[in-house]
């Protein structure tokens, strides 16, 4: 059914060798960045040196095979799945090779990042190039070794075979291998020999988790450090008047207080120390531009709704003639709130800035960007920095963004020592980044019982939905369709968030095809197959989604959901998505328990291409699934006088081991090219449940989050 | 000292020179014996640290993980006397004489039959909150070998996994249980 998409690009652009003092070789690759499919190539290999590298593996003289990768671990397991590609091509078994997280050299690394799920998207086809790449020098290496043709000799885990039975491990032939040329014609293996992409692999770092070995930010400590607890502005859009720390200063443990911009940190020799003095400084502050409260954006958003300043991102045919001639139109508007990441391990950095060098450990998602940042902001070269990178306690899009390793380092610069800066969980979830809060309005023309027009507006905090999404589905299934945005300048601070945009277009778009097909008295499945027969063959190539992929994902939810055979008392809610160049679908069963509406089970249909590590892959579905229930029924940072309303886990209701439904997960079987997990199942999972709950009570969804409407609401069973 | 130090907090006014003085006069930190992990250990500390920082800052035992101080989360806890209490809420001076058990011993090398019930499902995402989760099942474990489903959710509904990863925990701890028999 499926086919193979072919690689893109030349090999020999990307890929060097060479050997190491110590025995064994080293070969350059570039990860996600030169190898963007469709790019032209046009570089001269001989004038490439490492520098132009951003991994590489080493194969050591015993035949181990390590990849310095640079991409942080943020828990979505590429950690795991790029040893697992390299493995399978190079045929080593797949505990031979392990991942060292690289530095950031910043000559040697470039353009590292973890964020949109693009990681394997990217990783894909450099990674088994180079495992290819590998195993066919290490054949050549064995082939001259016994005077024979490389094509009569086989390699298989780890060992090189000839006609005669002979046999060589990698690790013996390994140092001639680095001095032979890069070959140019390397065949990569038919997916349906794979042995071990495809099959369950465990987290490699489980046994440093399980027994509590350092391993994140927070857990670095080096001699001499400082801990930092910064007092920040208590709202967005005060600034710092004056301070007085003679009371903190004076508290056990407090080295130094330091002013910085608008902030003040306390630095001292334990966490709980700095956090305590920190509480103990005196600020007076002064507002210096509005301040915002949820009512006062509420108000904004709507009037950008209803206004007509808007961008337009896409229009096809004539919205607005569909419209007019239209015997019937339904308009809905969706509300979401402003979320915070909440990661459990809160914002932390470790900096230590002296005349000689800059050294940075920490948990970031933009080591390169904010390394840049850091030497922009000091006025220093890049190239005194040294960034190592930690595995984070999760990321959700807020370790994009460095503020707190800037932080870090202006302290420790000030300071002349080293910090760690902490930010308490107070610290975190009220100077977050947040996910903006938004609104969406869709409205549908109606006539002969048919879907003639379709209108998408958003409003939205500082941004808008970024250019691809437009092109999602229905664009290319109706002939009149037109997305607008409008956004409202606000002082706080916002970005992304988990599946950005689509964390909360999903449930609006969703929830609408599903009241739509209500009103238009038609089976919801079949008016999203039916809108679907129209996309075919589209040559229209802004178009993102596969409108063959996203019947695979109906089907094959439909199927194992039981959707066609309803039970008793099961309420079932369905919705399709496609973000994150993954096509997912799924099925929500909600029950009524003691008059209250319950997510008994989630059914997900996921295509993802070829699934590289079942294992993880399972983990990362059933993570997007219930965070997605969760935030769509619980998240909510409201703002008063600019500050957030919650500040903690007693305020702020994360979802808990006893609301959590069963996760049924099933894949589409095909060879196509993988793509991310991280993301794309969040977001459908809010439009099943809410569409689950109208079957359920009668009562639809129209705002996040939904506890607030259930519990107002006198529901029926 | 320090609430001392704090009553003077609503008396803004208050001069350099009489926080200096009253700096001059702090008294030594006093000394806390504690029995961890069947080592006894001895640190200066203020009586209101808590058990959380003795353990990460003072003991450099950073397996016992920070992420709300206020007892919301459960990615703290240890064991005392035998039963997971979160050490983000439990002041020093209240450890003295208890027996104190961190993810760090647990079991010498990983092996202890929760965590070998963790790694067998493959729990963790991020892996932040995984200690804590651990520490709760396995004091849990001890007190309730049998559990049924609901009692596994009801023990572990007072740890936050933000990456969701609460199916594998509730199957792990199941899986745990069978291998403690
Ligand atoms: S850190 Fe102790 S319960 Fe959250
Ligand atoms: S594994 Fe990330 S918080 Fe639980």
């Amino acid at each position: 059914m499926s086919t193979l998409i072919p690689s893109k690009f030349s090999r020999r652009a990307f890929i060097r060798t060479s050997s190491l003092a110590g025995g064994g070789m080293l070969i350059g690759f570039n990860l996600f960045t030169a190898c963007k499919p469709k790019a032209e190539m046009p570089i001269d290999i001989s004038k490439l040196n490492f520098n132009d590298f951003n991994a590489f593996i080493k194969i050591a003289d015993n035949g181990m095979v390590t990849i310095f990768a640079p991409n942080p671990e943020i828990g979505q397991g590429v950690k795991t799945s790029m040893p697992m590609i390299i493995a399978e091509e190079l045929d080593v078994p797949w505990n031979h090779v392990h991942v060292v997280q690289g530095k950031l050299d910043t000559n040697n690394y470039t353009r590292q990042v973890a964020g949109g799920s693009q990681s394997i998207r990217f990783g894909w086809d450099p990674l088994r190039q180079t495992g290819a790449t590998a195993r066919q020098m290490l054949v050549n290496a064995a082939a001259v070794r016994w005077g024979v043709e490389s094509s009569e000799c086989t390699a298989s885990q780890g060992i090189i075979t000839n006609a005669a039975g002979e046999t060589l491990g990698y690790g013996d032939v390994v140092k001639e291998a680095a001095k032979l040329e890069v070959p140019e014609n390397v065949g990569l293996k038919d997916p349906k020999d794979y042995k071990i992409i495809g099959s369950d692999a465990s987290n490699v770092d489980l046994d440093e988790i399980v027994s509590g070995k350092p391993l994140f930010g927070l857990d670095y400590k080096q001699e001499g450090m400082l801990y930092a607890s910064v007092l920040r502005p208590p709202a967005f859009g005060k600034k710092l008047e004056s301070y007085d720390d003679n009371v903190a200063k004076a508290m056990d443990g407090v080295v130094d207080v330091i002013k910085f911009g608008d902030k003040v940190a306390v630095l001292a020799n334990t966490t709980w120390r700095a956090m305590k003095a920190k509480e103990a400084l005196i600020a007076e502050w002064s507002d210096n531009s509005p301040m915002e409260s949820t009512a006062m954006h509420d108000k904004k958003l709507l009037a950008l709704l209803d206004g007509n300043e808007f961008n337009t991102l896409r229009a096809d045919g004539d919205v607005k003639k569909a419209f007019k001639e239209a015997d019937n139109i339904l308009e809905r508007t969706y509300e979401s709130p402003f979320l915070p990441h909440n990661c459990m391990e809160p914002m932390n950095f470790y900096a230590n800035v002296t005349d000689e060098r800059i050294h940075l450990v920490g948990p970031i998602q933009t080591p390169e960007g904010t390394a840049n940042r850091i030497a922009e902001m000091l006025d220093r070269d890049v190239a005194d920095i040294e960034l190592e990178m930690t595995r984070m306690g999760g990321g959700f899009g807020r370790r994009l963004y460095g503020d707190f390793a800037l932080e870090a380092a202006e302290i420790s610069n000030l300071a002349k020592k080293p910090v760690q800066v902490v930010f308490s969980r107070e610290d975190d979830m009220t100077a977050g980044i947040y996910r903006p809060a938004i609104k969406y309005r869709i409205s549908a023309s109606i006539k002969d019982g048919q879907i003639t027009g379709y209108h998408l507006k958003e409003a939205s905090i500082n941004s808008n939905m970024y250019g691809l999404i437009p092109n999602f589905f229905p664009a290319g299934a109706l002939e009149n369709y037109q997305v607008d945005v409008a956004k409202y300048d606000s002082n706080i601070t916002t970005g992304a968030w988990r599946a950005p945009y689509t964390n909360f277009l999903s449930f609006a778009e969703q929830s609408f095809m599903d009241e739509l097909a209500e009103l238009l008295d038609k089976d919801p499945v079949q008016m999203r197959l039916d809108l679907l027969q129209k996309v075919k063959g589209t040559t229209d190539e802004r178009i993102q989604y596969s409108a063959e992929r996203m019947e695979d994902v109906i089907n094959l939810v439909v199927e194992k959901s039981g959707l066609r055979t309803p039970k008793d008392g099961v309420y079932q809610g369905f919705c399709a998505y496609y973000c994150h160049n993954t096509h997912v679908a799924e099925v929500a069963d909600v029950v009524i328990e003691n008059n209250k509406p319950i997510v008994k089970k989630v059914t997900v249909a996921v295509d993802c291409g070829i699934v590289i590590n079942p294992l993880g892959a399972l983990n990362q579905i059933e993570g997007g699934v219930i965070d997605g229930i969760g935030h769509s029924m619980y998240g909510n940072l409201s703002f008063e006088d600019g500050t957030p309303q919650s500040n903690n886990f007693d305020r702020y209701r994360l979802i808990r081991m006893k609301e959590i439904p069963k996760v049924e997960t099933y894949f589409v079987k095909n060879t196509l090219s993988p793509t991310g997990l991280g993301e794309p199942a969040l977001p459908p999972a809010g439009a099943a449940i809410a569409i689950a709950i109208h079957k359920a009570t009668g009562n639809r969804m129209y705002k996040q989050p939904f506890v607030d409407q259930l519990n107002k609401k006198e529901l029926v069973g | 000292m320090i609430n001392l130090e704090q009553r003077f907090l609503t008396f803004q006014f208050l001069s350099r020179n009489v926080i200096k003085l009253l700096t001059q006069f702090k008294t030594k930190m006093p000394t806390y014996n504690l029995k961890i992990n069947g080592k006894s250990q001895s640190v200066d500390v203020s009586a209101d640290t808590p058990l959380l920082w003795v353990l990460r800052d003072h003991l450099e035992m950073v397996g016992t993980k920070y992420s709300c101080g206020i007892g919301q989360c459960g990615a703290c806890n240890v064991h005392v006397d035998g039963s997971a209490v979160q050490s983000c809420l439990l002041p020093v001076a209240q450890m003295e004489g208890k027996n104190v058990t961190t993810i760090e011993g647990l079991s010498e090398d990983g092996s202890h039959p929760v965590q070998e019930a963790w790694k067998e499902i493959d729990v963790p995402q991020c892996g932040y909150c995984q200690a804590g989760q651990i520490m709760t099942a396995s004091a849990f474990l001890e007190k309730n070998p049998n559990p049924t489903s609901s009692e596994i959710k009801n023990a572990m509904n007072g740890n936050i996994c933000r990456c969701a990863s609460y199916s594998r925990i509730n199957e792990a701890v199941a899986v745990a249980a069978k291998k403690m028999k």
